[in-house]
C-alpha cells in the first residue's frame, strides 16, 4: 500500500499536501482500492467555502457512493477539472493526476490535527 | 461459526482477488476491477466461482407433487435433464427466494441463493410431506459459471460431450477436464454460457483447465461485483434488492414463472387476488438523465409526490450511464415516464426505459 511520507492524512482516507498557505486534497491509495472503479466525482466550484469535517463532494464507484469530507476549512481555489471526464485517474494515480481540489487555508493550526503517514498506516493496518 | 472458504479460495488469492465475506463465505468481489471484468464477459468470456450458492436434493415418489406445492412455476412441464427458473412464495404472496430446479430421472436439484440457504431449508422442511426426501447438499458441491459468447468453444475443448446439443436451460452429466460434473447451459449474466457443478475436490483442476483452455479467448476470472452489474443490465432480479418477502411475483415482473393454472400452491390464493385486482406498483427500469447515481433505497418522485423507491442502481459499463430498478405506483410505470430520484437531498431527472437494458447481439 502506497502511503507517501511527505503528505498528511485523515481518518476518512484523504491525503493533504501542504504548499504554503494552500493544500492539495485527494483520496489515498487505500481508499481508491477499497472503492473500486470510480465512475463519477462531484466536486465543489472554485470559490466555494469548505468547513473542516463537512462534506465537500461525493465519489461514485460502480457499486457504492461515498462522501468526501473537507480535511480543513478554507476557500476552494482550484478544482481538478480533468476528473470530470476521467474519474478513473483517481484509481490510476491517487496522489498525482487524481488530486481533487486545492484549498486556501483559513486556519493554519488545523493542520496540526491531521495524521502523519505513520499514524495513517497504523490506522488502516 | 467461522467464515467458510470455497474449494477455489487459494486460486483466487493467488490471482490477486479482493476477497470479502459474503453469505458466510470468503468470496472474490473483484480481481482486476468491476468495469474490466464486466466488459470481458460481454466481449469474450469470464469464469465465476459461485460455490456459495445452496443446493438441495429432493427425491421420493411425491417429490414432483411437493415441488408443485412449494414453488410457483409448473414443475410438471420440466423434462428430465431440463432446468427451470422459479420461486417460492409465502402464503401472502411475498417471495421466500428465487431459484433454479434441475430435473434428474430420479430426483430434483434446487439451487438457491447463498444468503437464504438456512431460511429456505427450514421453509421446505416445514412443508415436507410423506414420500419426499429433502437433503441439503450445499457443502458437497462447488459451482462455477463460465459465461460469454466463447464459453461453448472453451468447454468443448475439455469434454467429449457435444456441447452444441445442450440447449438453453438443459443440462447433462458429463466429464470436464476428466472430472465428473453437471454441465448446465444456465447463467446469471445474459450471455451464453454454462454452470458447472462438481465435487469440491475436483473444482481446482476444472478451474485451472478452463482458464488454460480459455486463454486464446482472453478468459479472465470474474468477481461477484461484476456478476451484479451484469445481471442488472439484463434485469435479472436480485433477492434482497428487487424481490423479497414484501414483493409479490406479479409486481416484480415474474408473471411469466407464476403458473396460477397449475393448481393450488403456497401463495396461489394471494397471487390470484393480486391478479384479479391488478397490481398497485410495478418494478421498472430507468436511466438517469444526468451524471448522478441511484442507489438502493433512494426515493422516487413524480410531480413532487413520492411514488416509489429504488431497489438496485449502478453504473452500466455497456450503456455508459447510470441505470436502476425500482418499484413505482402502477399509474406512473409506463415506458417514457419522467421521474425524479432523490439522491442525497437533490432531485435528479430519470426516465423509465424499456428493459432489459442490454440484449446479447448473437
Amino acid at each position: 500500500m502506497n502511503i507517501p511520507k511527505d503528505l498528511h492524512y485523515t481518518e476518512e482516507h484523504e491525503w493533504i499536501g501542504v504548499e504554503g498557505d494552500t493544500v492539495k486534497v485527494g483520496i489515498t491509495d487505500y481508499a481508491q482500492e477499497e472503492l473500486g472503479d470510480i465512475v463519477f466525482i462531484e466536486l465543489p466550484e472554485s470559490g466555494s467555502e469548505t468547513n473542516r469535517m463537512e462534506p465537500f463532494g461525493s465519489i461514485e464507484a460502480v457499486k457504492a457512493v461515498s462522501d468526501l469530507f473537507a480535511p480543513v476549512s478554507g476557500t476552494v481555489v482550484e478544482v481538478n477539472s480533468a476528473l470530470e471526464d476521467k474519474p478513473e485517474l483517481i484509481n490510476q494515480d491517487p496522489y498525482g493526476d487524481g488530486w481533487m481540489i486545492k484549498i486556501k487555508l483559513s486556519d493554519k493550526s488545523e493542520l496540526d490535527s491531521l495524521l502523519s503517514a505513520e499514524q495513517y498506516k497504523d490506522k488502516i493496518s | 461459526m467461522g467464515i467458510k472458504k470455497t474449494a477455489l479460495y487459494d486460486i483466487h488469492e493467488q490471482a490477486g482477488a479482493k476477497l470479502i465475506e459474503f453469505a458466510g463465505y470468503y468470496m472474490p468481489i473483484q480481481y482486476k476491477g468491476i468495469l474490466d471484468e464486466h466488459l470481458r464477459v460481454r466481449k469474450t468470456a469470464g469464469l465465476f466461482d459461485v460455490s456459495h450458492m445452496g443446493e438441495f436434493e429432493i427425491s421420493g415418489e411425491n417429490a414432483e407433487q411437493f415441488l408443485q406445492y412449494v414453488t410457483i412455476n409448473d414443475v410438471s412441464k420440466l423434462n428430465e435433464y431440463q432446468a427451470q427458473y422459479s420461486a417460492m412464495c409465502y402464503k401472502d404472496g411475498g417471495i421466500v427466494d428465487d431459484l433454479l430446479i434441475y430435473r434428474y430421472p430420479d430426483r430434483f436439484l434446487m439451487v438457491v441463493n447463498a444468503a437464504n440457504i438456512e431460511k429456505d431449508f427450514q421453509w421446505l422442511k416445514q412443508h415436507l410431506s410423506d414420500g419426499v426426501q429433502l437433503i441439503d447438499r450445499s457443502e458437497e458441491f462447488s459451482l462455477m459459471a463460465l459465461q460469454g459468447r466463447h464459453a461453448p468453444a472453451i468447454v468443448q475443448k475439455l469434454t467429449s460431450a457435444n456441447v452444441s446439443e445442450i440447449g438453453s436451460y438443459w443440462f447433462r452429466d458429463a466429464e470436464v477436464a476428466d472430472k465428473p460434473v453437471m454441465l448446465a447451459r444456465t447463467g446469471y449474466t445474459g450471455e451464453d454460457g454454462f454452470e458447472i457443478m462438481t465435487a469440491p475436490e475436483n473444482a481446482p483442476q476444472i478451474w485451472k483447465s478452463l482458464m488454460k483452455a480459455g486463454s486464446e479467448f482472453d478468459l479472465e476470472p470474474i468477481g461477484l461485483g461484476a456478476r451484479d452489474t451484469l445481471r442488472l443490465e439484463v434485469t435479472y432480479c436480485l433477492y434482497g434488492n428487487d424481490i423479497d418477502h414484501t414483493t409479490n411475483p406479479l409486481e416484480a415482473g415474474l408473471g411469466w414463472i407464476t403458473k396460477l393454472k397449475k393448481g393450488e400452491f403456497i401463495g396461489s390464493d394471494a397471487i390470484q387476488k393480486v391478479k384479479q385486482d391488478g397490481i398497485s406498483r410495478k418494478l421498472i427500469g430507468f436511466e438517469m438523465k444526468s451524471k448522478a447515481f441511484p442507489r438502493k433505497g433512494y426515493e422516487i418522485y413524480k410531480d413532487e409526490r413520492e411514488v416509489g423507491h429504488v431497489t438496485s442502481g449502478m453504473y452500466s459499463p455497456i450503456l455508459e450511464k447510470a441505470i436502476g430498478l425500482g418499484y413505482v405506483a402502477k399509474e406512473h410505470s409506463k415506458v417514457g415516464t419522467e421521474l425524479e430520484i432523490s439522491i442525497r437531498g437533490r432531485k435528479v431527472s430519470a426516465e423509465i426505459i424499456k428493459t432489459p437494458f442490454y440484449k446479447r447481439p448473437y
